[in-house]
């Protein structure tokens, strides 16, 4: 290109840097945007409202009871929300936390050590979640239909290996596996430095916070989670482009399944005990979690704030009706009424206001 | 030497022949038509330039190389790339992102290899710039119009350097204005010494921007004439076959 030329394109098109740099919507109008910040938005008011409602709600022990109680649903949160934002659903997710449990409780009633009884059981639910993704992401069946067979096959397992005993006799390595599932961090006095108004955060907590921050480092930064997020957009796009879409959904599946036996093993050892019918129910309680976070069921959506702060929801409501002193089989209406709530607002995100998605829909319906 | 020589080439599908020794070439800088009803045999032969299926009989020859294409993937590395009718856009990425989608550019050293965002928008932005579209990097391809889409889809086809790109359809379901805009871009292409095959339907469009139009009609080739050289009266004559050959 002529130099003049070049000039003559810059002139009229000089605005390259200044198109770079625009942004389409600021940082602040994107958290606006965004449905886990409305969500934490809200948690901390009603954190607000039961503290000054019920002071025992706000004290330091209630926090750790409440974050332990969250931590393994958030867990399984954020594996969901890679497997929702591919636009697929993992039902099995309670099912596998049976079967690990049941798994790695077995090799410490046989009195192996705790790393290779973890393991097997770890083993044991990456299978289930290859399972799951092999005939999702190769074979092409709706991924409904294949965790919902999981769903039915692990638990079975459970039950069958389990020989639908309570397993709690574990051998020597009983107090390290009990330690793992029952550690806190930071201690109040005499035995840790930390003053009373800190919570004695569970090591379910802690782990949550790690993967959360993990996975949210992947979805910023690499490219296997931008594939993820067009695979959930427009798959046949992604493919198109070589995008390996296969074997991405593969690995979500296969991830959800991670999540869930470490779910599995914290609880394990927190209670001290493997039953077969651990983490059922939970399947819906994760994908509730997730949906509220902003994960859309119809893929292309999802962060990992957004599992956990839709799961501390869902838990600190529970924890607010109990603590409120409302029956407790009301639990259910409350939590289902905020889910459709929170999809409802989740439709907003195009910048329609609420009144506006309303009326479209009647009108949707009547037409 | 033609950039793009298809020699005498066939399809059938089982007892169904879609296309009957079809024979042509384009030349590398040159936008031809291709035009014809419903079952002529157009979408077969994009088809089988991008490398979806190989030829029943005869040959693609590419640069003077005869290729074998059995996957899309294989017609790319030689240069062709194909715009597709449904645009294969990912909707809740931004333009840059779908520029780049399946190419990231990668810093770091594994296992921490990164996304080196700042250097995929910048490259979008040239892209664009070059492409005189006002498409902007940063912008979610949900919010754009039909131009702007084609423009992001064009943008990934310059971005590996395509020498021949195949366009199915691109003004079927935009605008007026939209229309002008795409057709633009393919000037634009024209002008980087990029060959563009149009599949269209709409005779203004193509009388405005192709050099040559090729008309197919029941599997074979009924012309293959100069626009200057023609008028659409006698194009539609051939599309239907009141027209036998010319």
């Amino acid at each position: 290109m002529k130099p003049s030329v070049a000039k003559a394109i810059e002139e009229t098109h000089a605005a390259i840097s200044d198109v770079v740099g625009v942004r389409e919507q600021t940082t602040l109008q994107r958290l606006m945007a965004s449905q886990a910040f409305w969500v934490a938005v809200a948690l901390l008011a009603l954190v607000v409202f039961m503290t000054w409602l019920e002071p025992t709600f706000g004290t330091a022990d209630n926090a750790t009871n409440v974050t332990r109680n969250f931590a393994p649903l958030a867990i399984m949160s954020l594996g969901m929300t890679v497997v929702i934002i591919t636009g697929g659903i993992d039902l099995s997710v309670g099912s596998v936390m049976g079967l690990v449990a049941i798994v790695t409780g077995l090799l410490l009633t046989w009195h192996y050590s705790w790393y290779v009884a973890f393991a097997a059981g770890l083993l044991a639910g990456l299978a289930c979640g290859a399972f799951n993704g092999f005939f999702v992401a190769y074979i092409g069946m709706p991924s409904f239909v294949v965790t919902l067979g999981m769903l039915s096959i692990a638990r079975s397992l459970a039950v069958v290996i389990s020989g639908n005993q309570m397993l709690y006799q574990f051998g020597p390595d009983a107090p390290i596996v009990r330690a793992i599932g029952q550690a806190k961090w930071p201690l109040h006095a005499p035995a840790g430095w930390a003053p009373r108004w800190i919570p004695e955060f569970s090591s379910h907590f802690w782990v949550m916070v790690i993967l959360a921050l993990i996975l949210g480092a992947i979805f910023i930064f690499t490219a296997w989670a931008r594939h993820l997020y067009a695979i959930g957009s427009n798959e046949n796009a992604a493919r198109l482009t070589g995008v390996p879409v296969d074997w991405i959904k593969f690995q979500a599946y296969v991830f959800s399944s991670f999540t869930a036996s470490v779910a599995s093993l914290l609880l394990l050892g927190y209670s001290g005990s493997a039953i077969n019918a651990m983490g059922t129910g939970y399947e819906l309680r994760v994908i509730a979690g997730t949906v509220i976070g902003g994960a859309n069921l119809m893929g292309g959506y999802g962060t990992a704030f957004g599992a956990v702060i839709g799961s501390a929801f869902l838990e600190v409501i529970r924890n607010a009706l109990l603590m409120a002193g409302i029956d407790s089989n009301w639990q259910g209406a409350f939590v289902g009424m905020f889910i459709v709530i929170a999809v409802l607002l989740g439709m907003q995100t195009s910048g329609t206001s609420l009144v506006a998605t309303v009326r479209e829909w009647v009108a949707w319906k009547r037409g | 030497m033609a950039l793009l020589d298809v020699r005498s080439i066939s399809k059938s599908f089982g007892a169904i022949r879609a296309l009957h020794d079809v024979s042509f070439s384009v030349d590398a800088g040159e936008v031809v038509g291709l035009m014809g009803d419903n079952g002529a045999g157009k979408s077969t032969m994009v088809k089988l330039i991008a490398g979806n299926f190989p030829p029943t009989e005869g040959a693609v020859v590419v640069d003077g190389k005869a290729c074998h294409f059995h996957r899309p993937i294989e017609a790319r590395a030689e240069g062709i790339e194909v715009v597709y009718q449904e645009l294969a856009l990912a909707d809740n990425l931004t333009a840059a992102e779908n520029v780049f989608l399946g190419r990231e550019i990668k810093k770091g050293i594994w296992p921490l290899r990164i996304l080196d965002k700042q250097a995929m928008i910048k490259r979008a932005g040239e892209l664009f710039a070059e492409l005189k579209s006002e498409t902007r990097p940063r912008d979610l391809v949900k919010k754009m119009s039909g131009g702007q889409r084609q423009a992001v889809a064009i943008a990934r086809a310059r971005l590996s350097n395509a020498k021949l790109v195949l366009m199915d359809e691109p003004t079927a379901a935009i605008s007026v204005r939209q229309v002008a805009e795409v057709l633009e871009l393919i000037r634009r292409l024209k002008s980087r010494g990029v060959s563009v095959m149009l599949i269209s339907h709409r005779m203004p469009d193509v009388f405005t921007v192709c050099d040559r139009i090729i008309v197919l009609r029941r599997g074979s080739k009924v012309a293959d004439k100069e626009t200057a050289a023609t008028s659409p009266e006698q194009i539609t004559g051939l599309i239907t076959g009141a027209i036998r050959e010319a």
